[in-house]
């Protein structure tokens, strides 16, 4: 009888996989099935590391928007456990697991009728702290992401760019300096300049967390590879519900996987062609 | 420019001294006015605001509540004095009958501008307000009620019209207001009681149109493509 052979030493991913208190966020057997018995989503298991930053890539209707929903319970699964820092959100009570939380959407959801400076300090204000101290954390906010204070505080929604409506939006999310960002295709109404600017201020913003012991958990839709690509520690391919990979950047760029070769080869497609002639 | 004649030099002879002589009875009945539109759109907000944002919450209940309050609206006025002036403690007093009846065709304009307003708030700052932590009540009070309010008081604006037009047939059961001048005008064939009773109910209706326009419009939504 041969030796069995020993066991191979877990990944970090795996070890995370397992003992799912290392995980910031964790999605265990996940399914949504819809009333009409459809499945939005099948069997979703993944891990997110602290301090990571995870794309989540596919088509539309793949199930991406759902599955970042279901972090802060703005979706619930039909089966399937979702836990933060180990904890199933299910039994937290859904406002404090809410405003532990950034959320930044497309459309950015600032609220029309307040100033920038209200729309920044919400969370704060509706956790009810003191206003005495929302001057400065407006000053310091709108600076991280880019804003002059004096020029932007007092203004309106509508009377911003694309890109500084996006900026607000990231500013108000970080208000309340949660360790979680939840970002659903942040930039994907913006011009490709004004993307690539915002690319460059959040990924600087990330890092000067990080160095400071702040770092953010993000999780990230988006349909573009190469904001996956520039931004992400990790790139999770969802299609028709399911996971087709889990895959750092450079091996997702190379990987043999059918579902991952054609979402790559549908990207720069024209700079192929001009390649090739 | 023409300078006035003889005739219309006895016009407003004429008038003066119908002023004079009524001038106590305009002011009596324009309060009495005033007061019964008031009442009702009191009650009217009162009941069609909460129940306007409570279908919002509860969407199956939308169709059923509108629907009746749609019925009440199209109920002749003459009609529904009518039936109500034998209840018991509602017919022993003509004012309480105007009161319940105007609050009645008040009641669908704010209840169906709360619910469209409500609804018609952003989806994208709806779902934002949920994912902040509000609460339904923080969502309702710092972000929906906000940016409904011009459409809410659009619904109490036309309310008002409404109500101040068809208090004048309160009349018709004693309840008094500035419909008392009119009917008596109408039944001795004298235009000048049918004018001095509809010239102060029109002016109450502008009156009132013109503030509402006014909040309404400081209650907009800051921004070039919100009306």
């Amino acid at each position: 009888m041969t030796e069995a052979a020993p066991l191979p030493r877990p990944t970090l991913r795996e070890a995370c996989e397992v003992h799912h208190l290392a995980a910031a966020i964790e999605f265990a057997g996940v399914s949504l099935q819809l009333p009409d018995g459809r499945s939005l989503l099948e069997n979703i298991t993944l891990a997110l590391e602290a301090g990571t930053v995870t794309a989540l890539l596919g088509r539309s209707g793949s199930g991406k928007t759902t599955l970042l929903r279901m972090v802060n319970r703005l979706a619930v699964p039909t089966s399937g456990t979702v836990r933060v820092h180990g904890d199933d959100v299910a039994g937290k009570s859904v406002v404090q697991l809410r405003r532990g939380m950034g959320y930044v959407i497309q459309d950015t959801g600032l609220f029309p009728h307040m100033t920038v400076a209200r729309n920044v300090t919400m969370v704060p204000e509706l956790a009810g702290r003191s206003r005495r101290g929302f001057a400065e954390q407006v000053r310091q906010l709108l600076t991280a992401v880019g804003l002059e204070p004096s020029r932007f505080s007092q203004r309106y929604p509508h009377q911003l760019s694309g890109g500084q409506r996006q900026r607000v939006g990231l500013a108000r999310a970080l208000a309340a300096e949660p360790p979680i960002l939840l970002m659903d295709e942040p930039f994907g109404a913006l011009d490709p300049l004004t993307r690539a600017e915002m690319q460059d201020m959040l990924r600087g913003l990330l890092a000067r967390l990080r160095d400071r012991g702040e770092a953010k958990t993000v999780l990230l839709v988006t349909h573009d590879l190469d904001e996956a690509m520039y931004l992400a520690d990790r790139i999770v391919l969802l299609a028709e519900g399911r996971v087709e990979a889990n895959l750092a950047p450079g091996d997702f760029l190379h990987a043999r996987e059918h579902a991952v070769a054609e979402y790559v080869c549908a990207f720069h497609r024209g700079e192929r062609r001009v390649g090739a002639s | 420019m023409v300078a006035p004649g003889p005739a219309s030099g006895l016009l407003v002879l004429v008038a003066e001294s119908f002023l004079r002589q009524h001038s106590a009875e305009i002011l009596t009945l324009t309060l009495e006015h005033l007061w019964l539109t008031g009442s009702a759109l009191l009650f009217a907000a009162a009941l069609g605001i909460p129940l306007g944002i409570l279908l919002t919450r509860y969407g199956g209940l939308a169709r059923p509540v509108l629907t009746v309050a749609n019925i009440i609206q199209t109920i002749p006025s003459l009609a529904l004095f009518g039936f109500l002036l034998p209840l018991p403690w509602l017919g022993e007093r003509a004012s309480r009958i105007a009161i319940v009846a105007l609050t009645g065709y008040a009641l669908l304009p704010i209840l169906r501008n709360t619910y469209v307003g409500i609804r018609g708030v952003e989806p994208a700052v709806v779902d934002v307000a949920h994912a902040l932590g509000m609460t339904g009540f923080q969502r309702l009070c710092k972000v929906e009620l906000p940016l409904a309010a011009s459409v809410i008081l659009a619904g109490l604006r036309t309310a008002t019209v409404t109500a101040v037009g068809i208090a004048t047939i309160a009349a018709a059961v004693g309840a008094g207001g500035l419909g008392e001048f009119i009917f008596r005008g109408v039944a001795s064939v004298d235009n000048r009681l049918v004018l001095a009773g509809a010239i102060p109910a029109a002016l109450l209706a502008l009156g009132a149109d013109t503030l509402l326009g006014w909040l309404e419009s400081r209650c907009k939504v800051p921004g070039p493509d919100r009306r």
